[in-house]
């Protein structure tokens, strides 16, 4: 094959993204309970795959086991980013079972046993920060930034020096101040959208594949 | 009748001749006795991972739901080797001072990139549902 074909095949450019760039990366979707993880999950691959990742809720914890959807292509101005994107659940602090029954209604025994799946679920989200190439710590642009467990799991990422974007969740609210968070993180990429209505994902898909390639 | 809530600072001497893991051992017993610790030098970002990890594997519905916990960071170094060392990604991550207490006793009201404002929580314990 001549040079000129390589070039056109593609080829080329497929062995410089292996030079220098990732083909293929393992992204997790981190941030506090109620922060629209599972909802950004299930837009990322209802958009690439045509599927979802699981079930999202207003009661807290509703993720408590990490899901993962391998293959999805991400596509954005004609770039491409291969990725196994892996929802897990809200990482806390503090797991109180009354706030299950006293906010949302549910029995004891039904609070208690999310409850205790919530705490192994946190735990679980915590060991695969080593096993992930990158993250998008969702916050919600509607609360404060500086949460322990935000700073936490940053801290961990710059340690690990793993590429983070963070994705300003729910800008559809009324109370919504991305630039809030833009202020709280200027050392990384801050991208304000919602993943209930889709708003601006076109700019986050943009910024995956800049930052994760 | 509010019942009596110790706080302890800890200081930088102490935590620094322990390892991260006894620093978590320690931090996670001494609130389970219901202590507030106001610790002089904070956690690292793994430790604060570890000391989160552990209290999950510690929460006991009936007696200990978790622990509260708020820190912060000092991100400017002053000296010329904190900034070279920050810029090469090599920068400590830990924070400057940390409050850690029982999530049922100690809450926070406000914290910015310089200062934590928390409440102690009187009164009685929330009764537990006993099954």
């Amino acid at each position: 094959m001549g040079l000129v074909a390589v070039l056109k095949s593609g080829t080329f450019a497929k062995w410089l993204r292996r030079m220098f760039g990732k083909e293929h990366a393992k992204i997790g979707i981190y941030g506090p309970p109620n922060a629209g993880k599972t909802t950004l999950a299930n837009r990322v691959v209802r958009d690439f795959a045509g599927d979802v990742m699981g079930p999202a809720s207003p009661v807290p914890h509703e993720t408590r086991r990490v899901r993962k959807k391998a293959n999805v292509e991400v596509k954005a101005n004609g770039s491409s980013l291969t990725l196994d994107v892996v929802d897990t659940p809200g990482i806390a602090t503090k797991i109180d079972f009354h706030e299950f029954m006293e906010v949302y209604g549910m029995d004891e025994d039904e609070a208690r046993r999310r409850a205790k799946e919530a705490t192994e679920g946190v735990i679980e989200a915590i060991r695969w920060l080593e096993d992930v190439d990158g993250v998008i710590l969702v916050m919600d642009a509607n609360e404060d930034p500086f949460t322990q467990v935000n700073v936490t799991i940053l801290g961990n990422l710059e340690a690990r020096k793993k590429p983070v974007i963070i994705a300003a969740n729910k800008i559809d609210m009324p109370n919504a101040s991305p630039a809030a968070l833009k202020n709280a993180f200027p050392q990384h990429p801050v991208v304000p959208m919602s993943a209930l209505t889709g708003y601006n994902m076109d700019a986050l898909y943009e910024t995956m594949i800049k930052t994760f390639r | 009748m509010p019942e009596n809530v110790s706080i302890s600072l800890v200081s930088k001497k102490k935590l620094s001749a322990m390892s991260s893991k006894e620093k978590v051992s320690y931090i996670l017993d001494e609130v389970k006795q219901d202590k507030i610790l106001v610790l002089e030098v904070g956690l690292d970002a793994r430790e604060e991972a570890s000391l989160i990890e552990r209290t999950m594997v510690e929460i006991d519905p009936d007696a200990f739901i978790g622990i509260e916990m708020e820190s912060y960071k000092d991100d400017a170094p002053r000296d010329i080797f904190g900034r070279f060392k920050k810029a090469a990604g090599q920068g400590s991550s830990r924070a400057s001072m940390t409050v850690v207490g029982p999530a049922d006793r100690l809450k926070t009201i406000r914290k910015d990139g310089s200062s934590i404002q928390a409440m102690i929580l009187g009164g009685e314990r929330k009764k537990r549902v006993s099954r």
